[in-house]
């Protein structure tokens, strides 16, 4: 199992090596990328930052839970944070299995889980020059009135 | 007399992201009465005004990096992170 929070460019090719055994039919990676664009609005780049220590626990315990879940190889995920460009890859999985069919379900599986768990938060920067941190306007209270 | 640390105990607040912009503050230490909840400290926060009171009444929570339930009891020497909607991934 391999799990890390880096501010390093996120090299696929590292992620994959040494990942799959002898019993291993399949080795599924995937690549989370930073897109140019979000609900319409044109996106320069993204910032992330990171619970660091949570963040690391959280998506060890998600690729526990995958594990116990499936009959799972070797599984591997690297978030990155700081500041990433359109294109730049933001999330990586490696998920080994026999058979593809595991492979296929707990990597989607490990992907919604750390959307919905893992402290790590993202904020977008428009072409105008804002940023938001995203969900954030949602859950704070209203200004107060002067 | 009992000593004042029989009654209060030491606890560190966290804030990240929009939490942090909001507040300015990344760590907070504070004294809580013994006994106190989560949501005690939430209060304790939000009466502080100003920006504070824009900190939702019930935001996700991670006490020593484990998420925790607003009604949950503090300890001394507890973390308590504010965990802004996460977005990563």
């Amino acid at each position: 199992m391999l799990v890390e929070v880096t501010r390093e460019p996120i090299d696929p090719g590292r992620l994959l090596s040494g990942a799959h055994g002898p019993s291993d039919g399949a080795v599924l990676l995937f690549l989370g990328v930073v897109r140019d664009h979000n609900d319409g609005r044109p996106v320069e780049g993204l910032d992330y930052e990171a619970f660091e220590a949570m963040a690391e626990r959280e998506l060890a315990a998600i690729l526990h839970e995958a594990r116990a879940r499936w009959d799972l190889g070797e599984t591997r995920v690297v978030h990155r944070v700081g500041s990433l460009a359109i294109g730049e890859t933001s999330v990586a999985t490696v998920v080994c299995s026999s058979h593809r069919a595991e492979a296929y379900e707990a990597s989607r599986w490990i992907m919604d889980e750390i959307k919905k768990r893992v402290p790590i938060w993202k904020r977008e920067r428009y072409l105008d020059g804002s940023a938001d941190w995203l969900g954030a306007a949602q859950v704070l209270e209203k200004e107060p009135v002067e | 007399m009992r000593p004042i640390s029989d009654f209060s105990m030491q606890i560190t607040a966290l804030f990240f992201a929009a939490y942090r912009d909001l507040t300015g503050t990344e760590e907070l230490p504070l004294r809580l009465e013994r006994g106190s909840r989560i949501s005690d400290l939430v209060r304790t926060l939000r009466d502080r005004g100003g920006s504070w009171a824009r900190l939702p009444a019930e935001p996700a929570v991670a006490v020593n990096q484990e998420y925790a339930r607003l009604d949950a009891l503090l300890s001394d020497g507890d973390e308590v992170a504010f965990i802004p909607p996460v977005s990563g991934g």
